[in-house]
């Protein structure tokens, strides 16, 4: 699904360059939990703003679904983000002056979707919001409005949701709420879900992990079983040091789709 | 995102922050108010003006004499300073049989004193003839206009405007009496009989026409001999007023009557003027227009000031909104779409202040009409097309000061609009 070749990202000009990230390879298959673990600076939230096609790479290939999306026209990232991305923040990021619906609706307004309502109530019911509907984000708990921010990314049917530090605000229980909610959406919808996090118990949640540092992957580890219970230890079954461990690239076992053959040429094919 | 959408999430943007938006919007209500208003006050102007020419009498063709000049010395005096009109010219004019000339009459206007014995009021002689009336539409009230005989007589006989007699004689019957026209300070007065009173005549020019009395011109010139034309001893006019036929092509009457002037002159260069009602209407217009526009001009640069409020205020808003475009462009928003946005919103506000602005504007026109100011009544002309002018040039303004931020906008990294706590 995700294919990273060399991908680096610098930020300023020649006199004082910024490597943010420094030529990662990188492959996630449809239907993964991935954590991407990090200290500050690592390089881990760049690297998922590259894949969310937030950003772009400076050098290096991304491909998505077979498709070269790193050099895109704005036009056609932009409805990947909308159509086929679903992204949470561990600031929430929603409107202030919206209620939970309308934030909802937000990315199929800007698809001209029908139905919209309908659609928006359906995902807020989904994620257990159905009496938060028309409240705004300051009449929310934080846990709350970050339920609201998934129904948000839920509410276009995405094939991939981003979560970036998504527990990062919450307090322990309502943490725990929001991991279970994004770890349905791999076992019962199979969603891709790729988080960033700092906290060993939320990538815990994950089927694998990847650590970066300074820019790059220093560890990626796969477990078979999703861990279920806090407080999972990772590296039970899934060492990077054993060699019987199954990497991500050979574990077709865990890929519920089909790797695509033939590859797109248009984000209206990978949208379809 | 579809229009209505764009619409939406602007209104709520401007509802959102009331008194900014209202503030900004003010820019642009004062802006179109007073394009509107001082266009209207223009036009109003313009249609005084107009009408007091109009109310003349329709279909006049006006002559006056040419100005004075001084072989000697090369000084030119103003229009109507010299003495080339003359009585005679009347007769001239109404003996060549120019097509469409119903009726003519000379003038002489002589400012003076005229008194009773117990009154004693200011008001403008005219020398004239018999056929004045009938030339200037004016309608005698009580007794009679003096006669083509009481013309040819030198008769001592008045005939009052309806202020003068009014003011001369209150409510007595002024008929048979007599008064007292006295000029020069008083050094030369004569004696003339009231034989008739001009009913008021009402309309644009009615101050004027009713402080007039008029006496016959012989009656006036024989008096004065010192006001005789030095070269043949006729009588000097200020103006000979032509009554033309309705329907009359007054371009080719003013020329034949410059042609016989001209030839009974004898000369080539005409030493007099002649000017159609038109003429003095569109010269007035084109004064008056002039004036609409430097009016219009001045509350255009306040509809400016207006528009480059707005787009600072889009500008900071721009700014202050990064996250929230971020956002947008997170769940999928074109740039296009922000684009969209804060173009709506620009034009939004801008439409409403546009509204807003003209209804003030129009209220304010209204309620100046007919209101005194330094002495004068205001006359107040709203024109549709200074109502869609305003309303066109505010969301024009709207759309060009909304347009700049709007780029601005969609420049916004959508992860740098993100990072942005």
């Amino acid at each position: 699904m995700i294919r990273l070749d060399g991908v680096t990202r610098t930020y300023g000009s020649d006199t004082s360059l910024v490597t943010a990230l420094g030529g990662v390879d990188l492959e996630i298959g449809a239907g993964e939990y991935v954590a991407i673990m990090g200290p500050s600076g690592s390089g881990k939230s760049t690297m998922m703003n590259i894949i969310g096609c937030l950003d772009r790479p400076s050098e290096g290939d991304y491909h998505f679904e077979g498709l070269e999306v790193g050099r895109l026209p704005d036009r056609d990232r932009a409805r990947l983000r909308g159509r086929v991305f679903g992204f949470v923040f561990q600031s929430y990021n929603l409107l202030p002056r919206l209620t939970a619906l309308e934030q909802v609706e937000l990315p199929l307004v800007y698809q001209q979707a029908p139905n919209r309502r309908r659609r928006a109530a359906e995902a807020l019911v989904r994620v257990g919001l159905r009496e938060r509907i028309h409240h705004r984000p300051s009449e929310l708990s934080g846990g709350e409005q970050q339920r609201v921010a998934i129904a948000r990314s839920l509410v276009v049917n995405p094939r991939l949701v981003l979560a970036d530090e998504p527990t990062g605000a919450l307090d322990t229980r309502t943490g725990e709420e929001v991991m279970h909610l994004l770890t349905d959406l791999v076992e019962d919808q199979g969603i891709t879900v790729i988080l960033v996090t700092h906290e060993q118990e939320v990538a815990d949640y994950a089927y694998r992990t990847i650590r970066m540092r300074d820019g790059g992957i220093v560890e990626d580890t796969a477990r078979r079983e999703p861990a279920t219970t806090n407080g999972a230890t990772p590296l039970e079954d899934g060492s990077p040091l054993d060699p019987a461990a199954p990497r991500p690239l050979d574990r077709e076992e865990v890929t519920p789709r089909s790797v695509e053959e033939i590859p797109p040429r248009s984000v209206e094919e990978i949208e379809a | 995102m579809s229009l209505i959408d764009a619409a939406r999430v602007a209104l709520r943007a401007i509802g959102g922050n009331r008194l900014r938006s209202g503030l900004t919007a003010l820019g642009l209500i004062i802006g179109v108010s007073s394009v509107i208003v001082l266009i209207a006050v223009g036009q109003g102007t313009q249609k005084g003006i107009t009408d007091e020419i109009e109310g003349l009498g329709t279909d006049l063709i006006f002559v006056e004499p040419g100005s004075s000049s001084d072989a000697a010395t090369g000084t030119q005096g103003a229009p109507g300073t010299a003495t080339t009109l003359v009585l005679s010219d009347v007769d001239a004019l109404a003996t060549a049989g120019i097509p469409g000339v119903t009726d003519l009459a000379g003038e002489l206007t002589i400012d003076a004193q005229v008194i009773t014995g117990a009154e004693n009021v200011g008001a403008s002689v005219i020398g004239t003839t018999s056929e004045w009336p009938f030339v200037r539409d004016a309608v005698v009230g009580s007794g009679s206009f003096f006669s083509i005989a009481d013309v040819e007589n030198d008769e001592l006989v008045i005939v009052l405007g309806a202020a003068t007699a009014e003011d001369l004689f209150g409510d007595d019957d002024p008929i048979g009496e007599s008064v007292r026209i006295s000029l020069a300070g008083g050094r030369v007065t004569f004696e003339f009989n009231v034989i008739g009173v001009m009913a008021p005549r009402g309309g644009a020019d009615a101050a004027e026409f009713d402080a007039q009395v008029y006496v016959p011109v012989n009656s006036l010139i024989s008096r004065l001999g010192f006001l005789r034309n030095a070269a043949g001893g006729d009588v000097p006019l200020s103006q000979i007023t032509i009554k033309t036929a309705p329907g009359t092509d007054q371009e080719v009457t003013k020329q034949l009557v410059n042609d016989v002037l001209l030839f009974k002159h004898a000369v080539t260069e005409p030493d007099f003027e002649v000017q159609s009602q038109d003429d003095l209407i569109s010269a007035a217009s084109s004064v008056s227009n002039t004036l609409s526009l430097l009016l219009g001009s001045i509350a255009g640069i306040s509809l400016l000031v207006g528009g480059i409020g707005v787009m600072n205020i889009m500008l900071v808003s721009v700014t202050e909104r990064t996250r929230e475009i971020g956002i947008r462009r997170a769940v999928g928003a074109q740039a296009n779409d922000i684009v969209k946005q804060f173009v709506t919103e620009a034009l939004l506000l801008c439409a409403a202040g546009g509204v807003v602005g003209i209804l003030l504007g129009v209220g304010i026109s209204v309620g100046l009409g007919g209101r005194e100011l330094g002495g004068q009544e205001m006359t107040t002309v709203v024109r549709a097309w200074s109502i869609a002018l305003a309303f066109v040039v505010a969301v024009g303004v709207g759309l060009v000061s909304g347009i700049y931020p709007a780029v601005r906008a969609t420049a916004v990294d959508p992860i740098a609009a993100l990072r942005n706590e």
